[in-house]
């Protein structure tokens, strides 16, 4: 600092070499962990525990509230639940929704996956596909509830309509951001090994892209949740019976609170059995196993 | 005329004859390769050195057919090469040239099973490879689980189980930390004496390119012309005249031991 001429030379100091010896006792280098420890390592325990806690926060919440026009307690809800799988319409209502959103689900899935490999393999397919994304993904599926009616009338086919449009554009979105974020290297080496076209789609990109794709598929299945109960809401009747939608709208008409938390219930149950189980099985055995997701 | 120095060479494995590769950017056509000739022999470890952004990564990939040369002709055994394929295996820099959805095993036997060979003989086939890069019992391990080292084995093991006329290799041990890197070169020059495959390998290092080459092609820096091609001689002295020839090549009288420096430490 004072003179720069100066420059400081390291220290002179003994070198030394030494005998490292046994490890000391009472050093543990691999312990088992405790009971408790591994425990709290499953994700169910603990996302059981969460959900444990939630219920019973309601039950006390309610039991205080006290009036179950504004807010049944949680056993009465299981009670209701009970008595709508036993006695009541709940398990074929449920049975109802579930079926026009596997069938929609799997139809957006199809027309996601035709406009994606149109849009990788031509430079117009790719702006066509951006074109449409911008135009229809920020249109709530349910508005276009109305024109759906009005062309394919009060039935099924309305909220398979409604259904695709809700899954086909967040799908395709990411499925082709995906494809475009597979790396150089990969595909070069694809190449070599003599992949063109269909083959090289199928072995290198999609499962290259398939954590983009997963997580596609995982908004989209929401998305199109939501825009069933929405559109049952709105009209009911699909094909001769009506769906979850419908039994909260009648039960809501009827003043039966309780079978309404029923209903409510019943589809955040079935959201979490995909989301939990299915979802979470094929990520164990694809992406996480592969290292392409923690 | 016929004397010991000036004998009739055999046909070439590559011949690669007044190559131009240009590419184009959002703004710029840039020349990344200008007329470059040169023959690749059976058996060759034939390394092309160069500055970074001399072109030799780029001559390489058209060597491998991803890029079309706009001049010139690229023969392998005197057939023009088009596109790219199994003949001409490349192993790159980066990790993630094996795929992450298949296990050590399955990337080779799918590389296999791909070009045409059957099942049976590609499970042999990668069982043998695996052995030979040491990773035989890591077989079933998927790519993630690996070290950076291991990885480029695997891939090196896979591009020798499609015995492919030549072995390209693009600054395959550039991501490696200095003590794997040496390892490795050990390793492929082990590997090239009990195979004997022909090698084509890009580096940016003057050392590795005397460790690893038998010849060594010269570029020289944007756009890349070939400057020279050296023959690699046996011995340590001979070799640290060798380097001390292409830093004069490269840099000129002037070449200070900082700008070897940068050459030499590199990625």
């Amino acid at each position: 600092m004072a003179a720069a001429s100066v420059r400081s030379q390291p220290a002179d100091r003994p070198e030394f070499v030494r005998e490292i010896g046994d490890i000391p006792a009472g050093l543990r280098i691999d312990a088992p962990l405790t009971l408790w420890e591994r425990v709290y390592r499953i994700d169910a325990v603990r996302q059981a525990t969460l959900l444990v806690l939630l219920a019973a926060l309601w039950q006390v919440y309610a039991t205080s509230l006290n009036n179950n026009l504004v807010l049944p307690s949680f056993s009465e809800t299981l009670d209701a639940v009970w008595n709508g799988l036993v006695t009541g319409p709940l398990l074929s209502r449920a049975w109802t929704s579930v079926r026009v959103l596997v069938l929609g689900y799997a139809a957006g899935i199809v027309v996601a996956g035709i406009l994606t490999l149109l849009a990788i393999s031509t430079r117009l397919g790719s702006d066509l596909l951006n074109l449409l994304t911008a135009m229809f993904n920020p249109l709530p599926a349910i508005a276009l509830l109305p024109l759906a009616l009005l062309w394919f009338g009060l039935g099924q086919g309305s909220i398979l309509f409604v259904l695709i449009h809700a899954v086909l554009w967040p799908l395709a979105l990411n499925t082709h951001a995906g494809f475009r974020g597979v790396g150089e290297t990969l595909r070069l080496t694809g190449q070599s090994f003599g992949l063109r076209g269909a083959r090289f789609a199928v072995k290198i990109l999609f499962p290259a892209a398939f954590p983009a794709i997963l997580s596609g598929l995982k908004i989209s299945w929401a998305f199109a949740w939501r825009t069933l109960i929405a559109a049952e809401l709105v009209f009911g009747v699909s094909s001769g019976g009506g769906g979850l939608g419908w039994y909260i709208f009648e039960n809501r008409n009827q003043l039966e609170i309780p079978n309404v938390f029923a209903g409510l219930l019943t589809v955040i149950a079935l959201g979490l059995l995909v989301e939990g189980v299915i979802f979470r099985a094929i990520e164990r055995v694809t992406v996480r196993r592969w290292g392409m997701q923690r | 005329m016929s004397s010991a120095s000036v004998a009739v060479l055999p046909q070439p494995l590559l011949a690669v004859r007044g190559v131009t590769v240009q590419y184009k950017t959002a703004e710029h056509l840039v020349t990344a390769v200008y007329r470059a000739s040169f023959d690749v022999h059976p058996g060759d470890r034939f390394v092309m050195l160069g500055p970074s952004g001399c072109g030799k990564s780029t001559l390489l990939k058209s060597i491998a057919g991803f890029i079309r040369p706009v001049e010139g002709d690229i023969l392998l055994e005197s057939r023009p090469v088009r596109s790219a394929g199994p003949d001409r295996i490349m192993v790159f820099q980066e990790f993630d040239q094996l795929l992450p959805w298949k296990t050590v095993r399955d990337n080779v036997v799918f590389a296999l099973v791909e070009t045409g060979v059957s099942r049976r003989d590609a499970h042999e086939r990668a069982q043998l490879n695996l052995e030979r890069v040491g990773l035989a019992t890591f077989a079933d391990l998927y790519p993630h689980m690996l070290s950076g080292g291991m990885k480029q084995r695997v891939a090196l093991a896979r591009a020798m189980a499609l015995e492919p006329k030549i072995l390209l290799m693009d600054e395959p041990f550039a991501a490696l930390d200095a003590l794997t890197r040496r390892r490795m070169q050990e390793e492929l020059l082990a590997l090239w004496d009990d195979v004997g495959f022909t090698l084509v390998f890009v580096t940016h290092s003057i050392e590795e390119a005397t460790i690893v080459g038998s010849r060594i092609l010269v570029l020289s820096p944007h756009p890349g012309r070939v400057r020279a091609e050296l023959n690699v001689p046996a011995g340590i002295e001979a070799r640290a005249a060798l380097d001390r020839r292409i830093h004069h090549l490269l840099f000129g009288d002037d070449a200070t031991g900082r700008a070897v420096r940068t050459v030499h430490g590199g990625r």
